[in-house]
């Protein structure tokens, strides 16, 4: 495998996807139209696809070819197409949401890069410069999709917020060395049923509450109870 | 590898997941009942056999306190799917469910114990987090399944807050990965709990708290642990009471021993953070949010929901706590809780069906209008309650005398959440089974329909006030297999 450090191509290539990842998280906490949501999440599923891809080739890893097949088809290509789909049916297409200002995204977005990187960088001092970094980035993606799940209101963009939550542990994943399949594995099938499930969902709420509003779902947790 | 998944101990996951698909192919929901007994009789035949099948493999692990666990969750399972035959097609009488729904209850019941089983028993992170995430999944369709908006609500909620938990879980495993990778090498090895425990001390520390930190907020969302707990009063109150009586218990109980196994492995890495600390001030703040939320609860299924967040952060405060008095007052909690909480919710379902509702105001004065009924209710919530001669007692004594041991400033803290939970739990039990009764809408309850509960309520007795030497010796060998858990 060689010396991975800067300069060398492995390393630069490998940082330079997941940093897009990261820029495209925070594309997806400024987008206002479902439908504008829906064709960054495609891309950073592409993106992820190419990382797991160049991560195999680096590491010499078959298997992470298939992972990355797995990312690009399900993530960037069918599931992006079914909740477009929805939106057409919804008649949500030109539907903007409310959400933080954009600075204030921004900001609480940095503030979570930052304390990632911080907690990261110093608690793997032993690891290799391309393993530390690709945590870091990761956890970046994690925290943000978080953030993004926290601060919309619509069931569209929180399973969004989550998903891309989830583009983040498997970026996490394909960067360790050697881990075992299971986990990539295990990765998509939680999309696939979770999809499933939320696909579901989707519909049910409609037909329920006739929005995909989130704030309806406090009637449970209501005072009166 | 193969082998692996042909030996008598996969038989007890595969039982039921083998049954889920035969009752995918029964229409009749009668028949669906009585395949969901048998494939959980069939779990719970082989969970008895763990015992003698002690050792592990490359991907499943035996020590006695996964057998101890796996037994205990496959005897809930077996007396939730005795219980539900009843409850079931009551509720098919009074349309809340239809046949189809039916025939998915029984699907969504046994992958739920299957894969539950499954988690406990796995001795690699990896599977075991599969497990548990399929479990979630099965839990989540099995709340959604009255479809009404609120348990829709509920689900979505529950699947959302897991989701979320779940996923850090996952982080934590590929961080504890990277951290034991230097030691095993690549491949199954450093994900697998066996070896983990044996390398433990060439573990990187540093890494080893970052994934701890990831795997308890993680599993500390599905042990319903502040402050990722708010989907458990939904999932409780909102879904079918059979699943309830199996989640109160049972979901917690695989979430704190992963984080049982992790402490060990921390703790015999010697360098990391002491995740003692941690561990008691999540538990602590579960005990008093859990106990001061009983108040103003009107929903009797949400109520105990609280009060299991409750009983949960005690035994994540006990695990905390450490050595062998805090793991054994640990297991011995997790044990009797999950038979007293099974209990209640039987009966509180069986409460709910025959008054018709399940809000307070629904179900009063019970053993005025329904004698055996209104007693089993009462005894199960003296159990829960913590007062003797239940098991509860003597596990809420033993956590309380190892806190005043090691972290004698917390005791009165602790003391004060049981004190106010228990309070509020005995004021319910007046309100819920004295005074003039309420009109009964549903068929009285006879005798038979309450044996599970009984069964229940019986063992936790023993475990309270006589309990034999054999099973005590065997709760002392399930603490001692912790790594760690004998310091």
């Amino acid at each position: 495998m060689g010396h991975i450090g800067y300069g060398a191509m492995s390393y630069d290539v490998a940082h330079l996807l997941g940093g897009t990842m990261l820029l495209l998280s925070f594309a997806l906490l400024s987008q206002r139209r479902i439908t504008s949501t829906i064709d960054t999440y495609a891309i950073q599923a592409v993106t992820l696809a190419i990382a797991a891809c160049w991560q195999g080739w680096v590491q010499n890893e078959p298997s992470l070819y298939l992972t990355g097949a797995i990312a690009f088809g399900a993530k960037a290509v069918v599931i992006p197409l079914m909740l477009k789909r929805s939106v057409r049916r919804l008649k949500l297409h030109d539907a903007r949401e409310e959400a933080l200002s954009i600075f204030t995204a921004m900001a609480l977005g940095v503030a979570l890069v930052a304390l990632s990187i911080m907690v990261v960088l110093p608690t793997t001092m032993q690891a290799g410069a391309l393993t530390r970094e690709d945590l870091a980035l990761a956890l970046s993606v994690v925290l943000l999709g978080l953030l993004m799940m926290i601060t919309r209101r619509t069931a569209f963009t929180q399973v969004i917020g989550f998903m891309s939550l989830e583009n983040g542990l498997i970026l996490a994943a394909v960067g360790v060395a050697g881990m075992p399949l299971v986990v990539e594995l295990s990765v998509a099938v939680l999309v696939l049923v979770g999809f499933v499930v939320f696909g579901v969902f989707l519909r049910r709420m409609r037909v329920h509450f006739h929005s995909l509003d989130t704030a309806h779902l406090d009637r449970v947790g209501s005072a009166q109870r | 590898m193969m082998s692996d998944f042909l030996s008598p101990v996969a038989l007890v996951p595969a039982l039921p997941l083998v049954g889920a698909l035969l009752a995918a192919l029964v229409r009749d929901s009668r028949f669906g009942a009585y395949v969901a007994i048998a494939a959980a009789a069939g779990g719970f035949a082989a969970a008895c056999l763990l015992p003698h099948e002690i050792g592990s493999s490359l991907f499943l692990l035996v020590d006695p306190v996964s057998a101890h666990l796996a037994m205990l969750t496959a005897f809930v399972g077996l007396t939730t799917a005795i219980y539900s035959r009843r409850y079931i097609a009551r509720e098919l009488e009074t349309g809340r469910l239809d046949e189809t729904r039916v025939q998915r209850y029984h699907i969504v019941l046994l992958c739920f114990l299957g894969f539950m089983l499954l988690a406990l028993l796995s001795n690699n992170l990896g599977i075991a987090w599969v497990a548990l995430e399929a479990a979630t999944i099965s839990a989540v369709l099995g709340v959604g399944l009255p479809r009404t908006a609120e348990s829709i609500e509920a689900s979505w909620k529950f699947f959302l807050i897991c989701g979320v938990g779940i996923a850090l879980a996952l982080f934590g495993t590929v961080v504890l990965y990277l951290a034991a990778m230097p030691a095993l090498g690549p491949g199954y090895g450093a994900m697998t709990w066996t070896e983990l425990a044996q390398a433990a001390p060439q573990i990187r520390p540093t890494l080893l708290n970052l994934a701890f930190v990831f795997l308890l907020v993680g599993y500390g969302t599905k042990a319903g642990l502040v402050p990722l707990h708010s989907w458990m009063p939904d999932a409780h109150a909102e879904g079918p009471t059979p699943i309830s009586a199996v989640l109160a218990g049972s979901v917690l109980n695989v979430a704190l021993l992963l984080i049982m196994r992790l402490r060990g492995v921390m703790a015999a890495n010697g360098q990391s953070i002491d995740p003692g600390p941690p561990l008691m001030a999540l538990g602590l703040f579960s005990v008093l949010l859990g106990a001061f939320s009983l108040w103003g609860r009107r929903d009797a299924k949400r109520f105990f929901a609280f009060s299991s967040i409750e009983q949960s952060g005690l035994a994540a405060f006990a695990i905390g706590l450490g050595g062998l008095g805090g793991i054994f007052a640990a297991l011995l909690h997790m044990t009797v809780h999950t038979l007293a909480k099974a209990a209640v919710y039987q009966a509180v379902g069986r409460a709910a069906q025959r008054k018709g509702g399940q809000t307070f105001k629904d179900i009063t004065g019970l053993i005025a209008s329904d004698r055996a009924l209104g007693l089993t209710l009462a005894a199960a919530v003296i159990a829960v309650a913590g007062l003797p001669p239940f098991g509860l007692f003597a596990s809420e004594v033993l956590v309380l005398s190892e806190s005043v041991r090691h972290t004698p400033f917390l005791t009165p803290l602790l003391m004060l959440g049981l004190l106010v939970g228990g309070w509020k739990l005995l004021a319910r039990l007046i309100s819920l089974c004295l005074g003039p009764p309420t009109a009964a809408v549903g068929p009285a309850v006879n005798w038979v329909a309450l044996l599970p509960t009984w069964v229940h309520l019986a063992i936790i007795a023993v475990l309270g006030f006589a309990m034999p030497s054999a099973v005590a010796d065997w709760l002392i060998a399930a603490a001692r297999s912790i790594p760690g858990g004998a310091l």
